[in-house]
């Protein structure tokens, strides 16, 4: 009776700190998204620039945040300023550094998928507009990229799913979010519970991203 | 006054010269036709006039407003975004494959342009719009979607959506090339009833029966340059070689 009694307080302490690192996790996601989706379309538009200077320099950008890791990223990131310029930051530029690192890396994901989504766009839809009388920016915003949106989502859902799992990676620099919290409770402990009880958060988590992803699929099913 | 006077229009694409010094004239609410085989430069002739693409070289001009002219190496020069942009609300085009916008219902598909375009309002472009789909026999679809639309139907609805813009010229490239014979019929119908609203029509066409009953003067182009003009009876009656040789089937129709 007691012993279940003790389990269950256990249990719910685990719950409560990996639901204080969760809300964490889901700063670090909403940001990124925030950020990193506007940012993808404007680093879309620069790699397919007809100015070779600012498409080869996005190329570039694009090349290295894909090529390598994110967690390699952050580090980056994080101790750039103090090794490259001798900066001593604030402790509070961890935050701000896993902001950026994932911002940084989302957008050069998103920025392919936009540009992919762009150019499967037949030519006759521009061609069409162009006749009308819409002008360039009436035809990219009213005409294309609701179309490309359609065309892209399925995409950008497998990238959002990643970001919930890749905000772990915030662990590497010590932010506190649910999966440092769970490696830290799990060695307190010695025990694997917190790190099964994060893995379902996680899941359900993801499970919620896929669901909305999927009514906002099904939302733009009006037309083919 | 011409309301659009092409001349000397030459354009390449690389080595292929597609269109080798043609001069075309339209006049007020003439109805011209274009007919000759498959790579004759029809619709480059006509995504010219449309700038869609530009000329190498060559004169264009819309009633009296300058588009392009020749500089002294006998380049064409275009003129200015501002003028360009004027110029568009003259003409009009219906595509082959219609390029109606998917995602807006067909009412959308014929009164945005109008809304956003020509700044009118929301109330008065639905009106127009609502006409024209009358007048497509498309009232009833209103509320549909492209996707849900026969492809004669798009191509009506695609009609529609140029005619509210309210243009001067309309120029059709193989409007009815996508369609199979039934559906043909039903957009050559409504392309016919166009006739009493006095606008220029230019028509890119393989409906020789069509072209000949509709239009005030038939063009016929081979080989980038043109080889016949006039008349549909003067055209299609012309003793010219080539026209006889690419004529041949139809002869027995016509």
């Amino acid at each position: 009776m007691t012993q279940t009694g003790g389990l269950t307080v256990a249990l719910s302490q685990i719950v409560i700190q990996l639901l204080e690192g969760l809300g964490v996790s889901v700063q670090i996601f909403a940001i990124t998204l925030l950020f990193s989706l506007p940012l993808g379309l404007v680093i879309a538009f620069g790699r397919m620039s007809k100015n070779g200077t600012i498409s080869g320099l996005t190329k570039v950008y694009i090349s290295i945040m894909r090529g390598t890791p994110l967690m390699l990223q952050l580090f980056v990131v994080y101790y750039g300023p103090y090794y490259l310029f001798n900066l001593k930051l604030n402790p509070t530029y961890r935050n701000s550094a896993v902001y950026i690192g994932f911002i940084i890396n989302y957008a050069a994901y998103f920025a392919e998928i936009y540009r992919s989504g762009i150019q499967s766009m037949p030519v006759g839809q521009y061609e069409a507009a162009d006749i009308l009388g819409y002008s360039r920016a009436q035809t990219f915003f009213r005409i294309i990229l609701p179309q490309v949106i359609k065309r892209i989502l399925p995409s950008v859902t497998n990238e959002v799913i990643t970001l919930v799992k890749d905000t772990s990676l915030a662990f590497s620099i010590s932010v506190m979010e649910m999966f440092t919290k769970a490696k830290a409770l799990s060695s307190s402990q010695t025990s694997m519970t917190p790190l099964i009880v994060a893995g379902v958060f996680y899941y359900v988590f993801n499970f919620i991203v896929a669901l909305i992803m999927d009514k906002a699929e099904k939302k733009l099913d009006y037309y083919k | 006054m011409n309301l659009l006077e092409m001349k000397n229009v030459k354009k390449s694409f690389g080595d292929l010269q597609v269109l080798r010094d043609i001069s075309i004239e339209v006049g007020d609410g003439e109805i011209v036709s274009i007919i000759g085989p498959s790579g004759s430069g029809k619709s480059t002739l006509l995504r010219c006039a449309t700038l869609l693409e530009t000329m190498d070289s060559g004169i264009l001009k819309y009633e009296d407003t300058v588009i392009a002219k020749n500089n002294a190496d006998g380049k064409s020069v275009y003129a200015d975004k501002k003028t360009i942009k004027q110029v568009k609300s003259v003409y009009g085009l219906v595509f082959q494959q219609f390029n109606l916008f998917p995602h807006w219902n067909v009412l959308r598909n014929v009164s945005d342009a109008v809304i956003n375009v020509q700044k009118k309002s929301k109330t008065e472009a639905e009106k127009t719009g609502k006409e024209l789909l009358d007048k497509m026999g498309l009232l009833d679809k209103a509320d549909y979607y492209p996707f849900q639309l026969s492809g004669g139907q798009q191509q009506r609805v695609a009609i529609a959506r140029a005619l509210a813009l309210n243009p001067k010229v309309l120029f059709f490239d193989e409007p009815t090339s996508a369609l199979d014979p039934e559906l043909t019929g039903e957009v050559l119908k409504v392309i016919k009833s166009l006739k009493d609203l006095h606008i220029a029509m230019v028509i890119v066409t393989h409906e020789m029966a069509f072209a000949r009953d509709i239009s005030d003067k038939v063009i016929f182009m081979a080989d980038g340059v043109i080889v016949e003009q006039g008349s549909a009876d003067e055209v299609f009656s012309s003793e010219n070689e080539r026209m006889q040789l690419f004529l041949g089937r139809y002869k027995d129709i016509l």
